[in-house]
């Protein structure tokens, strides 16, 4: 049996621990924010936060994780109350295919909590584990750049 | 084929003794520490019916000491905790400018030095600052452990003098003397999550007369494993770094190294790109992470 926390709830599982991360979240806990794209540690779609880090969660057996804190894109806001920065995607076009993006908050989300500067050098550095195959980066970009200054 | 959960066995350790106790009782499992090589190949379905003795819960093994002669890296430091400790930072910047280079933050919250160094892939990044701060490497084993120089650990491609039984436990950077000039450079085809063509680190000391009191240069990818250029350090001890020296040390590269053709590269490109840093270096317009 595994103890962690998942969006601040206390959830146990107790299924075979090689199981990864990533198809813990989707398949046991219903949390289908989280995305596969490469499962190769690549494309950072499968980002979650583990004690206040970003991790790929393909490259993590979930048996590595007992006690651990993790917070996936699900946690940064719902449907009826968007976070800051799923509102500055939105309108600052951030998301096209939308496979990409619940990594890309993930990412600057940690990239926030590490001070959030708005530097162009900065947000390319706390995004360059996540690749997105349809915006070109620049909306994105944009879009963390807004959130994270405050501007709408 | 795919990693298939159900096919592997896992064991975690709860200590160090723990760990080299399941690891002397299984000389097969894998070891695993931050996940990001193995689990890559897991996924990939090459991996199904092992082993796999989870190290990652030692603590012992996750903690960074700085003292006034150096600092003891535990193998499960991840790239980002060190790139967290500023006297790291100051005492070992060519180290923790690899560090950051790493794959994006992802890989280096998760990626550990230790497992950089198990793996052995001819384009480690942290191995050229390694090489030039003569790290020594502590390995363990349930009958005791030793220590290797930097440059015993690795004796071919993806291959190590670790025995089966042994985990490496840490890693000791000696404090080095203020350099005159300090390099590192990787180049690759884009600034994170790239393989490298060529990685290069340097350290350069001067006497009060201005000539070489010591020179260290390591290159990565530039052969089966990271090769410091022994013959330009020692061909130019003592000189004063002038035109005929630095074309000197510069035609001496090649014979320290071996690169080769691969997907990533050419030989002849990755030769010249190493021969441009390396004057660069010693004319002293390229330094600095
Ligand atoms: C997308 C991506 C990008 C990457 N980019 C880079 C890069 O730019 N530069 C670079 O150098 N690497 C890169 N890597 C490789 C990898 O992230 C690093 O080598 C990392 O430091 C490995 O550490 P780990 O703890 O995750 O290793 P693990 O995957 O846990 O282990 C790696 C190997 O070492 C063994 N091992 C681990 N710890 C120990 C120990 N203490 N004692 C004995 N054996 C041990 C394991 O059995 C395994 O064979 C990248 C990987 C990915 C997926
Ligand atoms: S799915 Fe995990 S990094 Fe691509
Ligand atoms: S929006 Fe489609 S991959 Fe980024």
């Amino acid at each position: 049996m595994i103890r962690l926390s998942v969006n601040g709830k206390r959830r146990s599982y107790a299924g075979h621990p090689f199981k990864r991360l990533l198809d813990v979240l989707r398949e046991d806990f219903r949390l289908t924010g989280s995305k596969e794209g490469c499962g190769e540690g690549e494309c950072g779609a499968c980002s979650v936060l583990i004690d206040g880090e970003p991790v790929n969660s393909c490259l993590i057996p979930v048996g590595q994780l007992e006690g651990a804190k993790i917070e996936t894109v699900e946690s940064l806001g719902t449907p009826e109350k968007l976070g800051r920065l799923q509102k500055a995607f939105l309108e600052h076009g951030g998301a096209q295919c939308g496979i990409c993006t619940p990594g890309m908050l993930v990412a600057a989300e940690a990239h926030r909590r590490c001070g959030g500067s708005t530097k162009r050098q900065a947000l390319c550095r706390a995004l360059a584990g996540n690749l997105c195959r349809c915006t070109g980066y620049k909306h994105i970009i944009e879009s963390v750049a807004a959130a994270l200054s405050g501007k709408r | 084929m795919r990693g298939d959960a159900a096919s592997m066995t896992l064991l975690r350790a709860k200590s160090a003794a723990d760990a080299l106790r399941l690891r002397a009782r299984n000389p097969a499992a894998l070891p695993l520490a931050g996940g990001t090589d193995l689990m890559v190949h897991w996924n990939a379905g090459l991996l199904n019916g092992r082993t796999v003795l989870d190290i990652s819960a030692v603590k012992d093994w996750r903690r960074i000491k700085v003292g006034k002669d150096g600092a003891e890296v535990g193998a499960l430091a991840t790239h980002a905790a060190l790139l967290r400790q500023p006297a790291v930072v100051a005492g070992w910047p060519l180290l923790t400018a690899a560090c950051g280079l790493v794959g994006g933050p992802q890989i280096q919250a998760r990626g550990t030095l230790g497992g950089n160094i198990a793996n052995a892939s001819p384009a480690g990044d942290t191995f050229p600052p390694l090489a030039v701060y003569e790290a020594r490497v502590r390995v363990a084993s349930s009958a005791g452990s030793r220590e290797l120089a930097f440059s015993e650990v690795f004796t071919g491609v993806k291959k190590t003098s670790l025995k089966p039984d042994e985990l490496i436990e840490s890693i000791y950077l000696p404090r080095p003397a203020k350099p005159a000039r300090q390099l590192f450079r990787k180049v690759g085809t884009r600034a994170a999550q790239a393989i490298s063509k060529t990685m290069a680190a340097g350290l350069l000391w001067l006497d009060k007369k201005g000539a070489v009191g010591e020179l260290r240069f390591a290159l990565g990818s530039m052969a089966p494993t990271v090769r410091r250029l022994r013959k330009a350090e020692q061909a130019v001890r003592g000189r004063k770094l002038d035109r005929e020296t630095i074309d000197l040390a510069v035609k001496l590269l090649a014979s320290d190294v071996s690169p080769i053709d691969d997907i990533r590269s050419t030989r002849l490109y990755r030769l010249r790109a190493a021969e441009n840093i390396f004057r660069g270096f010693l004319e002293g317009r390229l330094e600095g992470v």
